[in-house]
């Protein structure tokens, strides 16, 4: 009975579980291929480390995807205002945060001017977008020609990228080496979860919706919790919590709210599923596209910072390929080309897909060349399985 | 009724075509005979199976997804797709043209059917070519022009010139002369006339019956489906009478439901001077229109496809596409300049768009959420949408339309024609407005879903509510408003109290222009 339960909901839902699926599959197989290291404590407070400034990309590019449309420019504008960021603490003296306010700012106008392209004028978002990777590309050049690689020695900004949240529960005897404020963190996270799915099925049920077998939702509850319990262990066991994993999840846990309670997250899907028809329901689609620039050019600004931070500098180089593998991401979360679907914590697990795939076959001592042609078939896999588990559910 | 068939001289001969779609038959033992040589005109009212018997002829409903024969030139045919029917000498010439704007008039003609000389193409035979089917059709114009800067009447031009270029024998028009002004109709007419004595057989799709009378050798009228009679003109059986009576032909059923007339005097939408001109060209879509709805009203705009009416509703929803408006608006008394729908719906205003697949609903997107979509802020604290205000609002619509799904979380793109109608009325309901328009609300969905339509149509008008219908099918029109207007070219060609009104009358002045 369970057994046909647990098969009819994973056939359900298969597109969605299908990413934590692969993800699990990629990181178990990596772990053992490298003999644990991959799984290791300090492996996996890295692997999230370097996904941050893809993750925030990812999220951005989601809702862009959303809406139909594309940016290619995030990657150097990224790069470009990490610089500019570097440039005001090392030559203008200003402090870290008022440097990284800035890039958030300027990332911000930049996006509103890829927005002014895209709904004003009408040009097409891959043609105005490759113009501003063009665009940012020679202004990171520009800004860098007479330093070259800028050198950021302040040890704010530079704790963005590679600094923990400090362990405030340190005093505490038990357990020496393991980060306690992350394990407490890590328990709360474990009760708020099982608290919120016990209310979403209460009132889920007052409504006679179709609700997950009891069964399956002890199943569910026990599995996940044993899973967020296993991160918080391995993360305990390094630093803890990473300043990067809190800004990533801030901005994680605040696009999901406004994608799927607000109503600004319900317009975008509307432009998204049909804009003639968002249109005639007096939804301005011009509005929609100016909002969701405007947030790909800030959360560009943010993945700028996280960038230099983590290499405590701005390179000539900053920000390339970050784009493809930002859309990389949204598409292996479940991103659809035709718009109107596409889903926040799904680019999440995307990018995570993709940097355990980097991450595991750098310890592999995998060559690069390989790596491309791996990442690659993953994509295309990906996609392939989105599209054909969409066309079986019509 | 129809005529027996055998004479040698049949170039066509359709027998007992009928062609089902899921829930509806379009054709149903449909039987059609043209002789070569002439002009044969296929008339009727919109969905009557005009356009799907073409699109059998043609191929595009390949042989196999229909019941009955095809013979052209005495054989049996079984057309696979559009390429098959070309092979044997038929082609079609859609309403839509089907011209590549970017390329050249020469470059057109010989699309498909290009002149090589080895593997490269022959240009001098080409435009040499170009240039004589050009002049068969009386077309005085550079063949390197491009197809884009031509007018709409010039494109007709070249693609019958297309046509000619590939030898054929029968000739298709599907509604030539809708997109056209006075004068390019006229040389189009006297083209099938000059076709007509170069030998050239015509079939002419038309709703103008004037255009009918001038040039038909016969004229046959479908209705519902059904060949209803075949028409010939040298015996004087061709008027405008003897086809309205054919065309219109049924008794209106009781399928409009009784309602108390609650319509009051007081004037809730005044629209005056009403004109609409194309960006871009100027063409004029909408000249000077004037009319008023009145609380508790319902009134019907009648007339044909492509007469301007869907223009209008969505000018006055605040979206008028590509138009630059002119005119006055009143909403209530109150001068309004709406620019936007959000604006329109501000003020009262709801537009039910007549492709509810196309604009009308978000496919994708649950019943839930798209009864909501238009007055989000109604179940929202702080834009944050309340879960259970929503499905609350969401189940109080299921009920009251009886919209038929299993859960209002259902997917809208799975659901029948008649319950995504319901999801869209729902959704302009929910937004409480004083004027509804209804752009052909019960457009390909079954005769019981339409009773459920007009029941909720005449419950809120019952309630005060005013609403426009826009309707194609005269029956419906007259079942359901209190007043008629009738729109033909862009023009209201006249008012007709629904006491005065009947199908010929909305037929003779939908067709006036």
């Amino acid at each position: 009975m369970i057994v046909k339960d647990f098969q009819k909901v994973l056939r359900q839902n298969i597109r969605e579980y299908g990413m934590y699926i692969a993800l699990f599959v990629i990181m178990a197989y990596f772990t053992f291929a490298t003999k644990g290291v991959f799984i290791s404590s300090r492996n996996i407070a890295n692997l999230i480390n370097q996904t941050g400034y893809i993750a925030v990309l990812a999220v951005g590019m989601t809702l862009v995807i959303v809406i139909r449309h594309i940016d290619l420019s995030v990657g150097f504008l990224a790069g470009f205002l990490g610089a500019i960021s570097a440039i005001a603490m090392s030559s203008w003296g200003w402090s870290g945060p008022m440097s990284a306010l800035l890039a958030l700012a300027l990332g911000l106008v930049a996006g509103l001017g890829t927005g002014f392209l895209v709904a004003r004028l009408g040009i097409p978002s891959f043609v105005a977008t490759l113009a501003g990777w063009l665009i940012y590309r020679g202004a990171l050049l520009l800004v860098t020609l007479n330093t070259g690689t800028i050198i950021i020695d302040n040890a704010f900004y530079n704790s963005l990228g590679n600094g923990y949240v400090p362990d405030a529960l340190g005093f505490l005897k038990f357990l020496p080496g393991v980060h306690k404020l992350t394990l407490l963190l890590g328990l709360l996270a474990i009760i708020y979860f099982i608290q919120s799915e016990f209310k979403t099925r209460r009132s889920k049920l007052a409504y006679d919706f179709e609700v997950l077998t009891k069964d399956i939702f002890t199943i569910k509850l026990v599995f996940v919790s044993a899973l967020m319990a296993c991160v918080t262990w391995v993360l305990a066991g390094y630093n803890g919590i990473s300043w990067t994993l809190v800004i990533v999840g801030i901005v994680v846990v605040l696009y999901d709210f406004i994608t799927t309670q607000t109503v600004l997250g319900r317009h975008i899907f509307a432009v998204g599923g049909n804009p003639d028809a968002a249109e005639l329901s007096g939804i301005s689609v011009k509005r929609i596209i100016f909002v969701v620039f405007g947030s790909m050019g800030l959360l560009a600004g943010l993945s700028g910072i996280l960038f230099a931070s983590r290499l405590q500098s701005a390179t000539t180089t900053a920000g390339t390929l970050f784009e493809l593998d930002a859309i990389a991401a949204a598409f292996i979360g479940g991103a659809s080309a035709a718009g109107g679907v596409g889903k926040v914590t799904g680019s999440i697990i995307g990018a995570l897909v993709y940097m355990s795939l980097t991450s595991g076959m750098n310890l592999m001592g995998i060559d690069i060349s390989s790596q491309y042609i791996v990442r690659g078939a993953v994509l295309a896999a990906a996609v392939i399985f989105d599209v054909s588990t969409r066309r079986g559910r019509k | 009724m129809h005529q027996a068939a055998g004479s040698a001289m049949s170039i066509l001969e359709m027998k007992d075509i009928t062609k089902t779609f899921p829930g509806v038959k379009a054709l149903s033992n449909v039987s059609f005979r043209v002789e070569e040589g002439e002009i044969h005109c296929l008339v009727g009212e919109n969905g009557a199976g005009k356009s799907t018997l073409m699109k059998v002829l043609s191929g595009v409903y390949p042989h196999g997804s229909y019941t009955g024969d095809i013979l052209f030139n005495g054989q049996v045919q079984a057309f696979g797709g559009i390429s098959d029917s070309e092979q044997v000498g038929i082609a079609i010439i859609h309403q839509e043209l089907a011209l590549v704007p970017e390329l050249t008039v020469y470059e057109n003609i010989l699309l498909g059917n290009e002149i090589t000389k080895g593997i490269r193409i022959d240009w001098n035979e080409t435009i040499r070519r170009a240039s004589q089917m050009l002049k068969k059709v009386g077309l005085n114009i550079n063949p390197d022009t491009q197809v884009k800067n031509l007018g709409v009447g010039q494109q007709q031009l070249v693609e019958i010139a297309k046509a000619l270029s590939r030898e054929v024998k029968l000739l298709i028009l599907d509604e030539p002369t809708a997109a056209l002004n006075e004068d390019d109709c006229d040389n189009l007419l006297s083209l099938m006339d000059g076709l007509r004595k170069q030998g050239v057989t015509c079939v002419l799709i038309s709703h103008k019956l004037k255009e009918v009378i001038r040039i038909a050798d016969k004229v046959t009228v479908l209705r519902d489906g059904q060949t209803v009679i075949t028409l010939d003109a040298h015996k004087g059986e061709v008027s405008e009478g003897s086809l309205i009576k054919h065309m219109v032909g049924r008794e209106i059923d009781d399928i409009y439901p009784k309602r108390g007339h609650v319509r009051s005097e007081e004037v809730v939408l005044e629209v005056k001077g009403w004109c609409a001109n194309e960006l871009g060209n100027g063409r004029a879509v909408l000249k000077d229109m004037n009319f008023t709805l009145k609380k508790g009203e319902i009134i019907g705009f009648a007339g044909l496809m492509g007469s301007g009416r869907t223009e209008l509703a969505r000018s006055i929803f605040g979206n008028p596409d590509h138009y630059t408006m002119q005119g006055e608006m009143r909403v209530k008394g109150k001068k309004n300049h709406l620019t936007h729908p959000r604006e329109a719906i501000a003020a009262g205003i709801a537009y039910a768009s007549e492709d509810r697949k196309g604009n009308g609903l978000i496919l994708i997107q649950d019943v839930r959420q798209n009864i909501t979509l238009a007055n989000l802020k109604a179940i929202s604290h702080r834009n944050v949408v309340d879960a259970n205000a929503e499905v609350k609002v969401a189940n109080e619509y299921k009920t009251a339309l009886a919209i038929k799904t299993p859960s209002i979380e259902q997917i809208v793109g799975n659901l029948s024609g008649g319950n995504q109608q319901k999801v869209s009325v729902a959704k302009w309901l929910f937004v409480n407005p004083d004027v509804l328009i209804l752009d052909e609300p019960t457009r390909g969905i079954d005769v019981g879903a339409k009773y459920e339509i007009y029941t909720i149509m005449n419950k809120l008008v019952e309630k005060g509510m005013s609403i426009i219908m826009i309707s194609s099918e005269l029956p419906e029109v007259l079942g359901m408003s209190d007043r008629v207007y009738v729109v033909s070219s862009g023009r209201i060609a006249g008012e007709l109290p629904i006491a005065e009104a009947t199908q010929e009358k909305i037929m003779q002045m939908a067709t006036s222009c």
